[in-house]
């Protein structure tokens, strides 16, 4: 068995959309590790990943509301966490 | 002056506050089916959706999808897209994905709009309502790819009336069946954690990066497109199984049961994805094994340390996964192998470029125990003896399958269990499969069974051609080898790929 304490991850379309808000996740989670799949980028970390609204406001130059994620997400794993200036996932064990 | 809402007030108006409390009928008789599980729930307003997501913004991030996936559908058709696919072979795992996952996607549709409307939480009532709106866009979606598709390769042609049918496809019907003749609370556990959050991504993610990789972009959307749905409804399937763990201690044992049935069921249904990672794409992108490790193993691992602190533990016979992982996906194709004749696609044996895709990805299994049969069934099928197993397979009485996997910790031996009710013997291919009839006889007593119904004269008569008519398959068109298929033949013209040149699988691509 894996080694799989708290793993968490998010997972984009590769796509102009998504990039900007993978730059963000990259910026403000160094812990985080980037792996590339055709179509697809799959964003792993332990414990925790956040994407905050600011950074991806100052990256795309408009506002940006977090449930925008809806549209490029393909899929995560860890517990939701939601509010008007962030979005993310998390396990504390 | 109007202060704009929060995110949660928000959610708290658009959702909880258009709920009330019925004066006129009492909650049991709106709500009947809330009491026979035996999942107490005390409290409805505990419901925490994670994502809070309200009808209206529901509406308009749906139809930015929707806007990107239909331009994405159009360019694919007026720019003949199927002809960019890696090679004919790769349209056989597309026609095994929708005509086995299309219809549950539609079951699914239908099951959330049923359990929503049994559940007295205004949350969940939400919650699976825009679930069951999702399910249905998905199918929709699937099936214009199916009209695309359909134009072109055959097999694809009744993909509704065959669901209904046809042996194989029994498998997932049956799977969605057993979930949605279930009361609400495990259809939820089913469909949206067990199945949702533990194992889909086995689905979408490797199989939809597999599409890219082999340039089928209409599958790459749609599944993406559903996917993206996807993650509310892992968190949903995550939510459920929180609420009712935190709501009463009683429901712990009930949710862990229903949790060990559906891992298995989910288990032995997602062998036919594997198969078609691991066989049939012509580029691939990650073996089964691989895509175990890193979506249930990883995943799932960190996922039930999550669950441990509500008494809930990893599904039982996970252990017995991790050695399958190795022969499962071999297996399968196997079975399907000897029963192209049967089938709504077509198979074929790996070409040497495969073999040692496979060898490598399969270091403690393929060469010992599945390339020296392969390489003897290709050796005869280039000898003029393609092998067509004239023998209908027995079938395991829970998963459909036919009882071609092997035992835990000897894949030289099938596996074999059996259990005796009400005068007859039933036979599974494993213990959690008998498991699962043990806890439920009278249900599963009744299971439509493909190979029973044929034996009993119900499916059209008592020859091969006889079934597939009655399967409205078409013989010697959607069946046998793909070396001799008019799929091949069209595609080596379209492509202008002379004959002789391809008569052995294609060593150069």
């Amino acid at each position: 068995m894996a080694d799989a304490k708290n793993m968490v991850y998010l997972a984009l379309q590769n796509n102009e959309d998504a990039r900007p808000i993978i730059e963000a996740i990259e910026e403000d989670n160094p812990h985080a590790e980037i792996n590339h799949f055709p179509a697809m980028v799959k964003i792993d970390a332990v414990g925790k990943l956040i994407v905050r609204r600011k950074t991806v406001e100052e990256k795309i130059g408009r506002e940006w509301d977090p449930q925008e994620i809806h549209i490029s997400l393909v899929s995560l794993s860890g517990n939701v966490i939601e509010d008007d200036d962030e979005f993310g996932v998390e396990r504390d064990n | 002056m109007s202060r704009k809402l929060n995110l949660r007030e928000r959610y708290q108006r658009m959702t909880r506050d258009l709920a009330w409390e019925p004066s006129y009928q009492s909650k049991s008789d709106i709500y009947p089916q809330m009491e026979f599980e035996g999942i107490k729930i005390e409290d409805w307003d505990k419901w925490e959706d994670p994502f809070r997501l309200t009808m209206d913004s529901y509406w308009k991030y749906q139809a930015e999808k929707e806007r990107k996936l239909y331009s994405i559908i159009d360019a694919f058709a007026q720019n003949n897209g199927h002809m960019n696919v890696t090679d004919a072979r790769y349209v056989n795992a597309l026609k095994l994905f929708l005509t086995g996952v299309s219809p549950l996607e539609y079951a699914a549709h239908r099951g959330f709009a049923m359990v929503g409307r049994q559940f007295p939480g205004a949350g969940a009532q939400v919650a699976c309502q825009m679930q069951s709106i999702d399910e249905l866009r998905h199918v929709q979606t699937q099936i214009h790819t199916i009209s695309h598709y359909n134009k072109y390769f055959n097999g694809f042609h009744d993909f509704r009336h065959m669901h209904d049918r046809v042996w194989y496809l029994s498998v997932p019907k049956s799977f969605f069946d057993d979930a949605m003749s279930a009361g609400p609370f495990e259809f939820i556990t089913a469909i949206s954690f067990s199945f949702e959050y533990v194992l889909t991504n086995l689905l979408f993610m490797p199989f939809m990066s597999g599409a890219a990789f082999n340039g089928d972009m209409a599958t790459v959307t749609f599944g993406f497109s559903a996917q993206s749905d996807e993650s509310r409804h892992m968190t949903l399937g995550l939510e459920v199984i929180k609420f009712m763990a935190e709501q009463h201690p009683d429901n712990i044992p009930i949710i862990q049961k229903w949790i060990d049935k559906w891992f298995w069921r989910g288990y032995r249904l997602l062998t036919l994805v594997g198969m078609m990672m691991d066989y049939m794409l012509p580029k691939k992108v990650m073996s089964w094994r691989e895509a175990w490790e890193i979506y249930f193993e990883q995943n799932g691992g960190a996922l039930f340390e999550d669950m441990a602190r509500y008494g809930l533990r990893m599904p039982k016979y996970w252990e017995q996964t991790i050695e399958g992982k190795d022969h499962i996906t071999h297996q399968a194709w196997g079975i399907f192998y000897n029963y192209t004749h049967a089938a709504a696609f077509h198979t074929w044996m790996p070409d040497n470029e495969e073999m040692d895709w496979l060898s490598a990805k399969y270091p403690d299994s393929f060469d010992q125990y599945y390339r020296p049969r392969f390489e003897h069934w290709r050796e005869q099928a280039e000898a003029g003896n393609r092998f067509y197993n004239p023998t209908l397979p027995m079938l395991c009485q829970t998963c459909q399958i036919p009882m071609g996997f092997t035992e835990p910790g000897d894949p030289t031996t099938i596996g074999f269990r059996a259990s005796d009710f009400e005068g007859n013997r039933y036979h599974f291919c494993s213990d959690g499969c008998k498991d699962i009839f043990d806890n439920e006889p009278q249900k599963f007593c009744q299971a439509w069974m493909p190979v029973h119904q044929i034996y009993q004269g119900n499916c059209g008569g008592a020859t091969v051609p006889d079934v597939l008519d009655w399967y409205h398959l078409n013989f010697g068109v959607d069946n046998f080898d793909y070396a001799q298929s008019p799929d091949r033949q069209h595609w080596q013209q379209w492509k202008g790929e002379a004959a002789e040149e391809s008569d052995a699988p294609d060593e150069a691509a």
